[in-house]
């Protein structure tokens, strides 16, 4: 594996890191092709940064191999490098330069140089939708300003594989918006795309494939399709209640046709085995346990629903 | 190694848009320099006004003439003389003028010519004789200057002997049965008897070509020959002191890449890590090199500073910004954050300099004090200008040579850690 041609942008295989007594990344590997977009889903502290830092030549793997275009990316590396787009997943930018100048920067790290880089600067300001404060110092940015720039900077110089450590944090829903928009076009263009969320809805909308991260090992992985079959007939029913949810958690978590209980602020979401013939049962044990229920919602299952499956844990924003 | 050019680029630029590099580098040291140059150092000729006294010991006819050569000194304003009774009463008040702290009322001088038994008569018989001038440290131009009015009497009386012998035996004569005042005769005309006055030895010294033979030695106790004015000093001290800041800035934007979570970026792109290392050390030689410039510059133009040889100042700023390079790079190496680095270096400029003498010349001091300087590259730095001062290029090689190895043991030492610490990214 690992030869040009193949149409896989990226391949990792049984990737290790440990940080003194903390595994972090504990045998990771997937793959992605040209013009996909593979979503690392998981919880905090799953392993998402120290896996995409070891992919990106940042961080050395105490063990297994990472292929970008069919070389191999070590922190040595430097051809393999050019391939790639890193957004970190805290903003990166001197705040001492403008925009342009931060991009402008890192655009000739990258080799860029002369109108190519000047009329693709505009283009990425364009992009992120700072053309107008292209010359403001990143200083006087907003977070979400900041935000962007931060992922332009990743996307300057049309990288094969673009990776982004969530992106979207902090940026405000029209941002947002855009942000996805433009990373949808890029793998429509080609490019691949290595994505890591909090948010289901963005992992759902953007992602080819979907890898899940749980204590450092990829519990799950496949279309949003497939990862819903996994949970089969089950469905997801979030009930909206308050009180005592530790105890109503506790109680419904007996009941047969519950499979997975998570309490979260305002309520109870879970995973129900039929849940049109079981509700009633369920909302008898939550009002018996102390809860006062205000709603329920009963959902076909989405990646909500396998994420919590598989981890046991509603995400946290 | 484009890369390097490409991050040292883009820090300079950063560091010339935050400001603080200006004002370490530049208006800080210069702004100290003509501040203390106002303070306790001559701003030009005219307020230069030297205290000496005279040890007459000889009582003869040269001695005398050599003090009213100096009366004309005082004519002009710029010494006051006076008389005392002895060497050890010369040395003491010599001792009081160097120290800052005595009080005003306490008789002092910048310093004194002392005058040996037997002088005239040495000169005279052509033989050689000592003059010994007790220089005060804290005071080196009136040293100076001291130093230069006796060697340009020394060289007078070389023609006047010349002239004795050859053209005025009788004038030797004179000289020899008078054996005493020479106040109220006037000389009469060419080869008249007389006493010897400054004016006759002035007028017998056009008249014969200056000699080869110099019949006076001027021994000099201070050793101070080659020191620099106060005001070059003060400016050198304080160019030095602040280039460790200066300097510092460069060293440490490796500790702010990290703090900004742009060494990310930095490793994640296709440039090996020795060339963002190189980048940094670029970054750290521009800003020393641009801010000793401007020092040097300015403080010649703005407060009288003498450097001296131009090749010679540049060999010792290179060396000096390579070792506060050296030195720097290895607390950044090693430091955990930027806050802990610029504490670090702080400490250590402070230490470095004071020991080093840029706050004022702990060599005079002496001893232990002494010997612990040859350690910071602040001493070797400002005794080397002091070589450069009427010495010639090469003696000024020992201290480049301590710079330069301060900067390169350091500078192992730092390349030897930042290879592994360069790639941490928290
Ligand atoms: N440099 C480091 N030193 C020590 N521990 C680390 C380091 N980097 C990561 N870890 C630990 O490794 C584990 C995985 O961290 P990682 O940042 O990869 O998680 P993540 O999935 O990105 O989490 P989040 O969603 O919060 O960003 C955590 O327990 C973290 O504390
Ligand atoms: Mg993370």
């Amino acid at each position: 594996m690992g030869d040009a041609g193949d149409g896989l942008v990226m391949e990792c295989r049984d990737l290790h890191k440990a940080f003194g007594d903390i595994v972090a990344v504990d045998g990771v590997g997937f793959t992605i092709s040209d013009g996909e977009t593979y979503g690392l889903l998981g919880p905090n502290g799953a392993g998402k940064t120290t896996s995409i830092s070891m992919i990106c030549g940042l961080l050395e793997a105490d063990a297994g191999e990472v292929f970008v275009d069919g070389e191999r990316m070590t922190t040595r590396s430097v051809e393999p490098k050019r391939a790639v787009g890193y957004v970190p997943q805290d903003i990166a930018i001197y705040p001492d330069l403008t925009a342009r100048e931060n991009l402008t920067f890192f655009g000739r790290l990258y080799g860029m140089g002369g109108d190519g880089l000047k009329s693709r600067v505009s283009e990425v300001l364009e992009l992120i939708g700072l053309a107008e404060r292209a010359d403001d110092k990143a200083d006087d940015f907003s977070g979400g300003m900041k935000r962007r720039l931060n992922i332009g900077i990743g996307l300057l110089h049309k990288p094969h594989l673009l990776v982004l450590d969530e992106p979207t944090v902090g940026v405000d829903p029209q941002s947002r918006n855009a942000i996805l928009e433009s990373v949808e076009r890029l793998s429509i263009e080609g490019m691949g795309v290595l994505y890591t969320t909090h948010y289901m809805e963005e992992a759902e909308r953007l992602c080819d494939r979907v890898g899940i991260i749980d204590s450092g090992k990829i519990v799950a992985e496949g279309t949003r399709r497939e990862l819903v079959d996994l949970i089969g007939s089950q469905d997801r029913v979030r009930v909206v209640a308050s009180g005592d949810l530790k105890s109503a958690a506790e109680a419904v978590d007996g009941l047969p046709s519950v499979v997975e209980v998570g309490e979260r602020e305002g309520g109870l979401d879970l995973i129900v085995g039929g849940a049109a013939s079981n509700l009633t049962e369920i909302l008898q044990k939550t009002t018996g346990a102390g809860a006062v229920v205000t709603s329920v919602d009963v959902d076909e299952p989405d990646l909500e629903s396998v994420f919590l499956h598989l981890t046991g844990r509603a995400r946290r924003d | 190694m484009r890369a390097a050019f490409l991050i040292a680029r883009k820090d300079l630029r950063q560091r010339l848009r935050d400001r603080s590099a200006l004002v370490y580098g530049i208006i800080a040291p210069l702004g100290l320099a003509i501040l203390f140059s106002f303070i306790f150092g001559p701003l030009d000729d005219a307020a230069f006004e030297a205290e000496y006294v005279i040890v007459d010991e000889d009582g003869g006819q040269i001695s005398e003439a050599f003090g009213e050569a100096l009366g004309g000194l005082e004519d002009d304003g710029i010494a006051v003389i006076r008389t005392v009774e002895s060497v050890e009463v010369a040395r003491e008040q010599v001792e009081t003028g160097s120290d800052a702290f005595a009080g005003d009322d306490v008789a002092s001088a910048d310093a004194a010519f002392v005058i040996p038994e037997g002088f005239s008569e040495a000169v005279l018989a052509g033989e050689a004789a000592e003059m010994t001038i007790i220089g005060a440290a804290g005071s080196e131009l009136s040293a100076q200057v001291a130093y230069s009015v006796a060697q340009g009497f020394s060289s007078e009386l070389a023609a006047v002997d010349v002239a004795v012998r050859t053209v005025l035996p009788d004038a030797m004569a004179a000289i020899a049965q008078e054996g005493g005042t020479a106040s109220g005769v006037s000389p009469g005309a060419e080869g008249a008897p007389g006493a010897v006055t400054p004016e006759m030895l002035a007028a017998l010294l056009a008249q014969e070509a200056a000699s080869t033979v110099n019949p006076i030695t001027v021994e000099d106790v201070s050793a101070s020959t080659k020191q620099l004015d106060s005001t070059t000093y003060l400016s050198a001290g304080m160019a030095v002191f602040f280039l460790f800041f200066t300097v510092a800035f460069g060293v440490s934007g490796l500790l702010e890449e990290r703090r900004l979570g742009t060494m990310q970026r930095l490793l994640a792109a296709p440039v090996s890590r020795s060339s963002i290392i190189v980048g940094k050390a670029l970054t750290s030689f521009a800003l020393g090199i641009l801010s000793m410039t401007v020092l040097v510059v300015a403080s010649t133009l703005l407060i009288g500073a003498e450097w001296g040889n131009p090749l010679g100042v540049a060999l010792l700023v290179v060396a000096a910004v390579v070792a506060a390079m050296g030195i720097l790079a290895v607390v950044a190496a090693v430091a955990k954050n930027q806050e802990q680095a610029s504490n670090f270096q702080a400490i250590i400029a402070l230490v470095l300099a004071f020991l080093g003498g840029t706050f004022f010349a702990i060599a005079q001091v002496g001893g232990f004090m002494a010997t612990l300087g040859l350690f910071t590259p602040h001493a070797w730095f400002l005794r080397g200008l002091g070589d450069l001062q009427g010495g010639e290029l090469a003696d000024i090689l020992p201290s480049v040579g301590a710079l330069l190895a301060f900067g390169l043991v350091t500078g192992g030492i730092a390349w030897f850690f930042l290879q592994r610490s360069v790639g941490r990214t928290r």
